[in-house]
């Protein structure tokens, strides 16, 4: 099998990257893909916790690329899932510690071994980044609806399409439709006009993130929230099913059927 | 980027520096009058577009002005602060040709007289266009001599230098400098004109407050009595 290598990224920090790394694997390995995430911020990680991890941590991605010990030993897998893994990123290194020649040979071996490579990237346009893009096949990028981090995200399409992996999908995080329907937020429709790239999915603020991350546990391990119920549409888009956007969004008039003319609907 | 300023122009509304970007970079032509004067107005138009001129290389013409070493030193010392390299001379003069050529300066060949010499920096002058069907994302940027015209959207955070006229033919809600080389006869047009910031030669303005939902119109923008105005595209 060869796997598909996704670069999750965004430009702006803070707006959900890691969240969304790891609950779409979680959520593809419940699907019963072989999946691997690979934390790339490597000096600032936070991949480990979030998956419930990071006790666990003896290899990290700095000892691979540097010989100290067989990218096999580095991985970690999941309690829950034997199908998912965890490439960790080093703590007392930066990201100068890695080269995207490197990123490039990680990825072609997990690609080998894995239907799914995830990759965190770093916020930010520089190094990290550049690595984190080195060995995709596809990119996602991920953003909140304001305005700052919009503006970040163009910028990030922008190097991504000049570096030849354009144009990406969306991923809109942290909707919250009262204010959207107040007119203070921007508003689903807003983010993809200015942003013109493909939909892949619309996740709402919801505290159970919060919640699921101080555990360690990955609001995609149960399906009640809408929050996880979105990510599960994501992983389930990603598999290239058509699967409906929820109702979230018709929060504004007509949306819905702005959005219909835009994109296939079963 | 570069303040307001606004020097005001000579009583009879010439100049003897004419400035033209060309195929093969600038083009900078010193006509008649008092050497320190002109050197001390060249120093002032490069710095009203500073950033647009850093890194250029100059082919400079002064006519059949005489120069000698000090002079030519000089000027060249003056672009220098600009981060402008002299690349060749034209001249007429054999004193000027001797310095340049002591100073390492390229010779280029000796033009005719002046008059043929000195380009309008007109909104009618030919220059080379530059077309693009794209949209600008954040952070890109077009640096062109002459006219630029987009086909797509220039977002925020992207902006266009151009030496001549800028039409977008979409949304322009970045940066914009028209007449960048010093034309303040340049013009701005856009399908939606709505910059962060909008410059003409040595003005800058910035989009009204009061956001335009419905009633988006195409509109060009020009220097008009010393300021920024922006009209509706009537067709005349």
């Amino acid at each position: 099998m060869t796997g598909r290598a996704i670069t999750i990224t965004s430009g702006k920090g803070g707006v959900g990257k890691t969240t969304v790394t790891a609950n779409l694997a979680v959520a593809l390995a419940l699907l019963g893909r072989r999946v691997t995430a690979i934390d790339t911020d490597i000096g600032l990680r936070n991949l480990d916790i979030i998956m419930g991890m990071e006790s666990r941590i003896i290899y990290d991605i700095v000892d691979v690329v540097e010989g100290q010990c067989h990218l096999l030993q580095a991985l970690i897998r999941d309690k829950r899932l034997p199908n998912l893994h965890l490439l960790p990123a080093a703590q007392t290194s930066d990201k100068t510690a890695i080269s995207r020649e490197d990123m490039i040979a990680i990825c072609q071996e997990l690609k080998a071994d894995n239907d799914f490579v995830l990759i965190d990237s770093p916020a930010g346009i520089e190094h990290g980044f550049q690595n984190a893009l080195a060995g995709a096949d596809e990119v996602i990028i991920v953003t909140t609806p304001e305005v700052s981090a919009v503006r970040s995200a163009d910028r990030i399409i922008g190097l991504i399409e000049m570096n030849g992996k354009g144009p990406g999908r969306l991923i809109i995080n942290r909707i919250k439709p009262a204010m959207v329907r107040r007119g203070d937020m921007l508003d689903t429709y807003d983010v993809i006009e200015f942003l013109a790239i493909e939909l892949l999915g619309v996740i709402p603020e919801d505290e159970a993130v919060i919640v699921s991350a101080n555990k360690g546990v990955p609001l995609a391990f149960e399906q009640s929230t809408q929050a996880s119920q979105a990510f599960h549409n994501i992983a389930r888009r990603i598999l290239g099913e058509t699967v409906p956007f929820m109702p979230i969004i018709e929060e504004r008039g007509g949306l819905l059927n702005r959005l219909r003319s835009l994109f296939r609907f079963p | 980027m570069t303040p307001a300023i606004t020097i005001p122009p000579r009583s009879n509304g010439e100049t003897n520096i004419w400035i033209k970007g060309t195929r093969k970079g600038l083009s900078i032509t010193l006509g008649e009058g008092d050497w320190s004067k002109l050197l001390h107005e060249l120093d002032l138009r490069l710095s009203q577009a500073d950033a647009f001129f850093r890194g250029s290389q100059v082919n400079l013409s002064t006519g059949k002005r005489d120069l000698n070493q000090t002079e030519l030193k000089e000027l060249m010392d003056t672009l220098l602060k600009h981060d402008i390299k002299l690349i060749s001379l034209r001249t007429g003069s054999e004193a000027a040709a001797e310095a340049a050529q002591s100073l390492g300066v390229r010779l280029d060949l000796p033009e005719a007289t002046l008059d043929q010499m000195a380009p309008r920096t007109s909104p009618e002058e030919p220059s080379e266009g530059l077309l693009l069907r794209r949209t600008l994302r954040s952070g890109q940027s077009i640096r062109h001599p002459g006219h630029v015209v987009i086909i797509g959207d220039v977002n925020p955070g992207a902006e266009i230098i151009a030496g001549g006229d800028v039409v977008v033919w979409g949304k322009l809600r970045g940066m914009v400098h028209a007449g960048a080389l010093g034309d303040n006869g340049a013009v701005v047009c856009a399908l939606e004109l709505m910059p962060t910031q909008l410059r003409i030669g040595t003005h800058i303005a910035t989009s009204p407050e009061e956001k335009k939902s419905k009633g988006i119109q195409p509109e060009v923008a020009f220097v008009l009595n010393d300021r920024i105005v922006a009209e509706p595209w009537s067709g005349k």
